[in-house]
């Protein structure tokens, strides 16, 4: 009997069994009696916590016009485990797709999951919705998801309003908020005021198995919450403004901003060439956004902020104000001019000779404004050409240049106003008043925003301070909620006189009987003005113009930039005068000029 | 005719009554699992319920013809069926389909078969035809390495199905080659190779070769001082730093990446909670939530909502847990050691090695799946899915163990006559 010999062996391996069927047993009773916290994990599974998204915030213009607002459109979803589908061709027709794009998009729905819902088809529009909910119960395991869409009811102010994307991964990291799938405003006032328009999440329990299968909801909604709508951003905007803007700038390219001066709020903020805002919104968004970024006009750029010119003419009358306030020139300094034959700077118009600053504004000459800025450099006060410059180049910062506004739309630039430091690595020290001559008339390094150059007509027409441009005048029906900075007054501190002065000569532009607009006057009110021409390397220089009113007490400030367009007489100015005219008096009573506008503009292909 | 009345009488009905409970609790818990109300009748064909019971009524018309079968005929064919299912197992890599990862079913008519499940019992078989021979002892280093080469054949073969679970079964064979008269070496050498392992795991092979050579100095103290004793230990140190070293090797660069991530996830090092420490964590959410009595048959939510994944196969014991409690898992558990204790008994009482070494044979292998399958579940072991035997769903597992443990049966039932 072999086996005999080894029969201590049985208790050894009774032993082995009995030894495992303990720890089991002290296991469980640890697992199933002691421990607690299992219970209330087994809770969390079943309980599942479906986010109810909120309406995201209407945008309305300054007189409660609706600019933006939400239309509902629905995302087809299907679980592929509960698909069922009798006729494919009926239901790829109903659906508007080919049996391909059937194909892949069930396959793709497959791979990531038999039992979770996948996207079939997205933003269905309501139109379409209604049609196929009807039909839909033939298909058992899909079915719909309500998401809202933003709708424009004008196509305008489309660089403002920004648009509305999915969230990528980096904004998701950023802010844990996010969760796939969720919208987020990616550009404009959609992506500055986002915390605003976005509102809040809710959240209802439901009761789920591991499939997502929805099996009621928890102790009758006792505790989910409601999704908080987002609150509506009002703007300074005037949608009749900013849409005749948008009229009168088809076919140019350039830009106009007007500001209401007492405020700094943005009446209107036009880019040329544009883009109706409406492409950037649902299935369509990503192939639209393409061919808009690689147009060759750059319609997504928007030049109202982002363009920068340097500002020629209109520039002078702040050399003229540095020079008064620090006493380099004052009221009567004349300065004589040889028109053609001026040294170093030459003069364009014919006037007469010696003239002072006002009369020297309003003809624009240039050799006057030279000596002004020698003399503001000179200034003994100043301490050399070099920190005098550096004074001058803080003064202009005053001026709302140089600088951003930090105001409420992304991508604006600061321009650029050069400083001591950048002449002396540029010249490695060794530079004078004679080396940076073209900054007394505004070329140069200098270069500025159509916003900046709008904020300067405001800051003269206010005498001498201004409120950061800004496109929102309240958030949600409280206001507390806009950025501080927007109501902080900014002082020039130029004395109020010094702009009276350049005010009178502004006003001669329009009324005067030598003024460069005095074309575009308009009988209702008084308007005050300056135009510039940007000197442009690449073409036709670039057409500039200002101009504020009523003059007294102005209600509108405006610049306007027509590329390529020559003298800024022709078409900024006449421009500027027809959008002030239908701010202040309400409507346009001059057809033929605005008839003239639209239709005579040469072609910029042929030039 | 004598001999066929005789056999019914003399069955061990403790084990026939302990295998009929297990099945049934197996079905009712298979219908708890995947229980839909749709398809609410335990009968209904069409769910797996109605399968198993299916199942159940062919795995006892097996356990009749096993009974009907002359005992003779196990000892006689042992080989040839052992062949067979070696054949089959190199067939189902030429031909097989895959599931989850593993060659290792005949699809035939949407039936399936596995015929791994049944290379446990031929194996058993064969083995104990092996060591019933005159000539063959298990002193002998040729018994031995026939004894081994009989049980890594069919291991070698079932892993090459990517079945690892399957594969690590037939280990348990060293349990009945122990029994026999197999060194106890093997088995505190391969006990203290895993602690090792798992050592190196959490603490890096620089800690634990230190704490080797620390419990090794302390050792010394305890024992004679001589050069022997100190060449021994230094032997031992060397050999069992190799090994230490080798760990991240093997764990790195042999195992699948799958078979890293359970072995972290049940070591603590990896949570991982999505991903493949989602079935062991939902597995023990839905055993701990049971409580002392459960929630109730079919009340069970975590496995009534499909959250334990396997739950009707390999996570069946969740089932048990979730709706019976700390008592149903319990009694289950004392059903399968009365089980075993009583197969002992029965193995012990057999006049023939043949019988003897078979229903060793049985009871490791079921040992096995038992011990593997339940520490699985409850977060003891890392996941390797291998079924509970008799419960889990599943009619190739149920056919294979049935026809084990009534093969053993009769051969027990007719031991006075058999040689």
């Amino acid at each position: 009997m072999e086996g005999k010999k080894f029969n201590e062996r049985r208790q050894i391996i009774t032993l082995i069994i009995l030894i495992i069927g303990g720890i089991f047993i002290i296991r469980l009773f640890f697992l199933q009696v002691i421990n607690q916290s299992y219970k209330l994990s087994s809770q969390n599974n079943v309980l599942r916590f479906v986010t109810q998204y909120p309406a995201r915030g209407t945008i309305f213009d300054r007189n409660g016009e609706l600019l933006v607002y939400n239309e509902a459109a629905y995302d087809l979803l299907v679980i592929p485990r509960q698909a069922k589908i009798d006729d494919t061709l009926a239901f790829c027709r109903l659906l508007k797709i080919d049996i391909t794009t059937f194909r892949e998009r069930l396959a793709a729905a497959r791979k990531y999951s038999r039992f979770r819902p996948s996207v079939f088809v997205e933003q269905i529009s309501k139109e379409d919705y209604g049609f196929i909910i009807e039909k839909l119960y033939h298909y058992p395991g899909f079915f719909f998801q309500a998401r809202t869409l933003r709708k424009y009811p004008r196509p305008i102010a489309s660089h403002v309003l920004g648009d509305v994307g999915e969230v990528n991964n980096a904004e998701m990291e950023r802010d844990p908020i996010y969760k796939m799938g969720d919208y987020i405003g990616k550009s404009g006032l959609e992506k500055f005021y986002e915390k605003a328009l976005r509102g809040h999440k809710g959240m209802k329990i439901m009761m789920v198995d591991v499939h997502n299968r929805e099996k009621g909801s928890y102790q009758n909604g006792l505790y989910d919450t409601l999704p908080v709508t987002g609150k509506n951003v009002y703007l300074g905007m005037d949608v009749r403004l900013q849409e005749y803007g948008e009229k009168l700038m088809v076919n140019k390219t350039g830009s106009i901003v007007a500001i209401d001066p007492a405020t700094g709020e943005i009446l209107a903020l036009v880019t040329s060439p544009n883009y109706d805002p409406n492409l950037l919104v649902g299935r369509a968004r990503g192939k639209n956004f393409n061919e808009l970024l690689n147009h060759p006009q750059k319609p997504l750029i928007n030049r109202a902020i982002g363009g920068t010119y340097p500002p020629g003419s209109t520039f002078k009358m702040i050399n003229g104000l540095v020079a008064l306030q620090t006493g380099s020139i004052d009221e009567g300094t004349r300065f004589s001019c040889q028109g053609k034959g001026s040294s170093p700077i030459k003069c364009t118009h014919s006037h007469v000779t010696p003239l002072s600053v006002q009369p020297a504004i309003e003809n624009s000459c240039n050799p006057f404004f030279w000596n002004t800025f020698r003399n503001i450099l000179n200034n003994p006060n100043l301490h050399g050409q070099k920190k005098a410059l550096q004074y001058w180049h803080d003064k202009m910062l005053d001026f709302g240049l140089g600088k951003r506004f930090k105001t409420d739309i992304p991508f604006e630039v600061p321009g650029n106003i050069p400083d001591r430091d950048f002449y002396d690595k540029v010249y490695s020290g060794s530079w004078n008043a004679m080396t940076v001559r073209s900054l007394s008339i505004g070329q140069g390094e200098i270069l500025v925003t159509p916003l900046q150059l709008a904020n300067l007509a405001a800051i003269i027409g206010n005498e001498g301070y201004y409120y950061p441009p800004h496109l929102a005048r309240s958030i949600g029906e409280e206001n507390d909620t806009l950025p501080s900075h927007f109501t902080q007054r900014h002082e020039t501190n130029i004395d109020r006189r010094y702009f009276r002065l350049v005010k009178d000569a502004m006003l001669d532009v329009f009324e005067g009987g030598g003024g460069t607009a005095r074309r575009f006057k308009v009988k209702e009110f008084q308007a005050a003005g300056k135009t510039g021409t940007a000197e442009n390397p690449h073409g036709k220089d670039h057409s500039l113009f200002m101009a504020f009113a009523p003059v007294d007490k102005p209600t509108i400030a405006i610049a306007v930039v027509v590329e390529n367009a020559g003298f800024g007489s022709t078409w900024a100015a006449p421009i500027a005068s027809l959008l002030m005219e239908l701010y202040i008096t309400g409507e346009v009573k001059r057809p033929e000029l605005e008839k003239f506008l639209l239709e005579n503009f040469p072609d910029p292909v042929e030039q | 005719m004598r001999e066929n009345k005789s056999i019914f009488s003399q069955i061990e009905f403790p084990v026939l009554l302990l295998y009929l409970t297990l099945t049934l609790i197996g079905w009712l818990s298979i219908y708890a699992a995947v229980y839909d109300e749709d398809h609410s009748s335990i009968f209904d064909i069409s769910q797996r319920y109605g399968k198993q019971l299916l199942w159940i009524g062919l795995a006892l018309v097996l356990g009749l013809f096993v009974m009907l079968t002359d005992t003779r005929f196990f000892n006689g064919f042992a080989f040839a069926i052992y062949g067979i299912t070696i054949l089959m197992l190199i067939a189902v890599l030429l031909f097989g389909s895959t599931t989850a990862g593993s060659k290792s079913w005949f699809e035939i008519g949407g039936f399936k078969l596995q015929p791994a499940e049944f290379a446990k019992f031929s194996t058993g078989l064969a083995l104990a035809a092996f060591l019933n021979r005159l000539d063959t002892h298990l002193e002998q280093t040729r018994t031995l390495l026939i004894s081994i080469g009989i049980i890594a054949l069919p291991s070698l073969l079932t892993l090459a199905q990517y079945d690892t679970g399957s594969a690590l079964v037939f280990g348990a064979f060293v349990l009945v080659l122990y029994r026999e008269g197999l060194s106890a070496w093997p088995l505190i050498l391969g006990s203290i190779a895993v602690v090792l392992f798992i050592l190196v795991l959490y603490f890096g092979p620089l800690y634990v070769i230190i704490g080797l050579a620390v419990v090794l100095a302390g050792s010394f103290f305890f024992m004679r001082r001589n050069v022997q004793n100190i060449l021994r230990l230094l032997a031992v140190f060397a050999v069992s730093s190799l090994f230490v070293i080798s760990v991240n090797f093997v764990f790195d660069n042999v195992l699948e990446p799958h078979q890293r991530t359970r072995i972290n996830v049940l070591l603590g090092l990896d949570e991982d909670l999505r991903g493949a420490g989602y079935n062991v964590h939902q597995s023990k959410i839905a055993i701990g939530s049971g409580g002392f009595l459960g929630k109730g048959f079919l009340q069970g939510t975590q496995t009534k909502f499909n959250f334990v994944p396997e739950q009707s196969t390999d996570f069946i014991f969740c089932t048990v847990g979730e709706e019976w409690g700390f008592l149903g898992t319990t009694i289950v558990i004392g059903l399968y050691i009365m089980l075993f204790l009583r197969l002992i008994r029965m193995a012990e009482r057999q006049r023939a090695i043949f019988n003897r070494v078979y229903g060793y044979s049985v009871i490791a292998v079921m040992f096995f799946h038992f011990a593997i399958n339940i520490a699985m579940t409850i977060g003891l072991a890392p996941v390797i899915g291998i079924p509970l035997p008799f419960v889990s769903y599943g009619g190739s597992s149920l056919w294979a163990f049935t026809l084990m443990l009534f093969v053993f049966l009769k051969l027990d039932a007719n031991r006075t006559y058999s040689s």
